[in-house]
């Protein structure tokens, strides 16, 4: 088994790193063109850390949109994270309450599939820790970065990185799937149920990932246990 | 920008990190029962695919970045690469594709 260490956890978390990179540059740089300060911006990202929603919060800013309707809209897209702690807590070592309640603050959609496709049994917190300090050193920073130098990187190389984050799923997702139908029909099931979401438009993107991977997940479980007892 | 904006962010992180906190630290040392347990162990694997599909096909406006960067990631993630060479390998797929196309 792999060594469970606070670098091993650093070099888990650095594809995060780079996949975040563009992202928060972009984000660091729209947020300069909504009008935001450095320190505004980067206050987002320091104390709020959640990619999708600081994006959405950047255009619902623009339109003028009132500010507890954005804490609102937060919320909303952000629950889904509920989920994946719930399922993280069966992956993590027993620890105290309040190391807990301070890496909890880390856990993003990537943190988290980084985390719980690990093999192998529980992680340990100092693990958990590395995977998280750099993802979140590099969405700060880079926001940071962004806003600074108020330019993107060139467009070739900008579109080129926007595969990074899909392609660490499905990095972390292939060995997993090898040999493995039960796995296999958890992503494609979930990822059927939430492109009916997507092209009917009937949930948000948040509410379409949180309800499809329930749904995937419950339906698995209640298969094979049928099979299990047949 | 004024006071508002300092309370918005606060708001933000609270409800951000709410959702985040609750689970990690109530279920400490609790035992569910196992029907969720299972449920809860599937959720990573079906979090992926949902995550992945359809998002992928539109990180850019030719749908071809999205099919071709992911069947990149697919053929070299098969090869048994680990996760950091699949991510620098799609990337360098694409910026060839972005450069001739």
């Amino acid at each position: 088994m792999e060594n469970r260490s606070f670098i091993s956890g650093l070099k888990a978390g650095s594809s995060i790193a780079i996949g975040y990179f563009p992202v928060a540059l972009t984000f660091g740089l729209l947020a300069k063109t909504a009008g935001l300060s450095l320190l505004e911006a980067t206050a987002m990202s320091i104390f709020v850390y959640a990619g999708a929603a600081q994006y959405i919060t950047l255009s619902l800013l623009t339109a003028g949109v009132s500010p507890l309707l954005i804490v609102i809209n937060t919320f909303i897209v952000n629950i889904r994270h509920f989920l994946m702690t719930a399922s993280l807590n069966e992956k993590m070592q027993p620890d105290a309450k309040w190391k807990k309640a301070i890496y909890a603050f880390g856990i993003t959609d990537e943190s988290f599939t980084v985390l719980a496709t690990q093999k192998g049994g529980k992680l340990k917190t100092v693990y958990a820790a590395g995977v998280i300090i750099i993802a979140y050193a590099s969405w700060v920073v880079f926001t940071a970065v962004g806003h600074l130098i108020g330019a993107n990187l060139p467009a070739f190389l900008q579109a080129a990185m926007s595969i990074a984050l899909y392609a660490m799923f499905i990095g972390l997702l292939i060995p997993s799937v090898k040999g493995n139908r039960k796995v296999l029909s958890l992503a494609l099931i979930a990822a059927i149920i939430n492109s009916f979401f997507y092209f009917t438009g009937l949930l948000s993107t948040g509410w379409a990932i949180l309800v499809s991977t329930l749904a995937s997940a419950i339906f698995i479980e209640i298969i094979s246990s049928k099979r299990g007892k047949a | 920008m004024e006071a508002w904006y300092w309370w918005m962010i606060a708001g933000m992180a609270i409800v951000t990190y709410l959702p985040r906190a609750i689970p990690l630290t109530f279920l400490e040392g609790r035992e569910l029962p196992e029907a969720v347990q299972n449920v809860l162990r599937n959720i990573p694997f079906a979090v992926l695919g949902a995550l992945i599909f359809p998002a992928v096909l539109f990180i850019q406006e030719d749908i071809w970045f999205g099919i071709i960067g992911a069947a990149a990631a697919v053929g070299i993630a098969l090869l048994g690469a680990n996760v950091m060479f699949v991510v620098l390998g799609s990337i360098a797929v694409l910026a060839v594709y972005s450069v001739f196309f």
